[in-house]
């Protein structure tokens, strides 16, 4: 290859980690945020800004993580530019289809799926780390969960225990301000961890390319558009994984809010400062889930819980699955063509997911909406009428303040008096 | 495969992680207990002074905890 050539590739891949940086705010920004949105400490606007500004400033704290978490899974003696790109394009698929879906899943675990997808698609399964994969990724993600709802749980059964003869109103008010700061603290673990870990596939493509010597340190306008990349994608939110967060799990109260957030902040910096890291998705997920174990009559709907779970075990294999075909097209394709097509198919799956997402938007305004979906109100009022019982209407959902719900709320009403009537 | 299992670690994080993760919910509870459970007020509306120096000592706690986290994560987090 010419050089001209590996410079273009370079801007490729740099701007491919770039995306990749981006799905990473936009799918994470739930982890710290979901539980304030829910339970209305934050507007949900306020929220995502409040956490991207911490993402940013997080992205400055430390540099020291740096690139470990793909070098230590692979021979990074054989990482190439085409195998780093067909990673990322693996992690960032991976990213936007559970992101598609409402799945918090781990970016971090994507990332490291594509990675090794590809290199044992390029090179065979020799230089894998597979101990390092086993007790460094897969492990971890049994295990944080599982401490995480200890954890949670038992805070949040020590909150209410310690409370319950405080007003609700008195709770709601000084609670919040709990939930935002523990919530902040999450956005800053964040933004110092995750940032780094495309700076390192970055600078790893740097040295590749022989741009930067071998034991550079990091640029600086790596550091910065990283920074720049996470919180953006931060601020412009992923409604749905929040949405599944906040509402999905389990009907949060700032109590549990707060309590859920002290739980990820301190599992996640405890797990750091003792070499295991554990993902930060999983934590907050696990958190909010305990939340709803130790508050007696909270509803934790496993249901969602179980496909939550489904999606992390096979975060890995699909992300590799993803970078494996990335590698063998960029192979079939030939040298010079192969990583501008597998780019610009990556281009089109994501505008393909992105108009899909479309069709059943989530955002800001409709983040909050109860759970259950709006339709049920219908069928409630259609299987009274049919069953000439108007009684059965009554049980269902408490009324809503959402404007865009409200007409349909009013004629439900007015249906009901006239029944009664 | 247990060889690859590091118990000791996982045994750090659940005693620290309970100790900060339920811990300082826990105090920010008893925190706002002092400051609006039964018996916070006296006749004149205002909290016992007792109970103030009481939840100001907890929040002080949580307040020094989360400037250590800051600080931790500023340090490299290891």
């Amino acid at each position: 290859m010419d050089y001209a050539n590996v410079s273009i590739l370079l801007v490729l891949v740099v701007a491919t980690a770039l995306a990749f940086d981006f799905t990473n705010g936009f799918h994470d920004s739930g982890n710290a945020m979901a539980t304030s949105i829910a339970t209305r400490a934050l507007k949900p606007k306020a929220a995502v800004g409040l956490s991207a500004s911490l993402n940013l400033v997080g992205a400055f704290l430390s540099l020291t993580v740096a690139a470990t978490i793909a070098t230590g899974i692979v021979d990074s003696g054989v990482v190439t530019l085409e195998v780093v790109l067909a990673g990322l394009v693996g992690g960032i698929m991976w990213n936007l289809i559970t992101w598609y879906f409402g799945i918090p899943s781990s970016s971090s675990h994507a990332l490291v799926g594509g990675i090794v997808g590809a290199v044992i698609a390029a090179f065979g399964t020799s230089d894998v780390n597979w101990e390092g994969l086993f007790s460094k990724v897969l492990f971890p993600a049994l295990i944080a969960p599982i401490v995480a709802i200890a954890v949670a749980s038992i805070g949040t059964w020590l909150v209410v225990r310690i409370t319950r003869d405080v007003k609700d109103k008195t709770n709601d008010r000084m609670f919040r301000w709990g939930q935002i700061g523990s919530a902040s603290l999450v956005s800053l673990a964040h933004g110092t961890n995750d940032a780094q870990k495309s700076m390192g596939i970055i600078l790893l493509a740097l040295i590749a390319s022989g741009v930067v010597p071998g034991d550079s340190s990091v640029p600086f306008w790596v550091v910065l558009s990283c920074a720049l990349a996470m919180a953006l994608g931060t601020y412009i939110g992923g409604w749905r994984v929040i949405r599944t967060l906040g509402k999905g799990l389990v009907e949060l109260s700032s109590r549990q809010g707060m309590a859920a957030e002290t739980s990820s902040a301190a599992i996640i910096l405890v797990s750091s400062h003792f070499g295991f890291s554990l993902s930060t998705t999983h934590v907050a997920t696990g958190s909010i889930m305990g939340s709803g174990v130790g508050m007696k009559g909270a509803k934790v709907r496993w249901s969602v819980a179980g496909r939550m779970f489904g999606a992390w075990l096979i975060t890995v294999p699909c992300a590799a699955m993803v970078g494996a075909v990335a590698v063998l097209i960029e192979k079939g394709v030939g040298d010079p063509a192969g990583p501008y097509v597998i780019f610009a198919l990556l281009v089109a799956g994501s505008t393909f997911i992105f108009l899909r997402s479309r069709r059943t938007t989530v955002d800001s305004k409709n983040v909050n909406d109860d759970w259950e979906s709006p339709a049920d109100n219908e069928s409630v009022v259609a299987h009274s009428v049919a069953a000439h019982n108007p009684q059965l209407m009554r049980i269902k959902s408490k009324p809503r303040k959402k404007k865009g719900k409200q007409n349909h709320k009013n004629k439900h009403k007015k249906h009901k008096k006239s029944e009664k009537g | 495969m247990s060889g690859f299992i590091e118990w000791d670690a996982i045994a750090n994080i659940i005693v620290v992680g309970l100790l900060f993760g339920a811990g300082l919910p826990a105090l920010f509870a008893l925190g706002v207990r002092a400051l609006a459970g039964p018996g916070a007020l006296r006749a004149d509306g205002q909290v016992r002074l007792l109970r103030r120096m009481a939840a100001y000592a907890c929040f002080a706690v949580i307040v020094l905890s989360v400037t250590g986290a800051i600080f931790y994560i500023a340090s490299g987090g290891h």
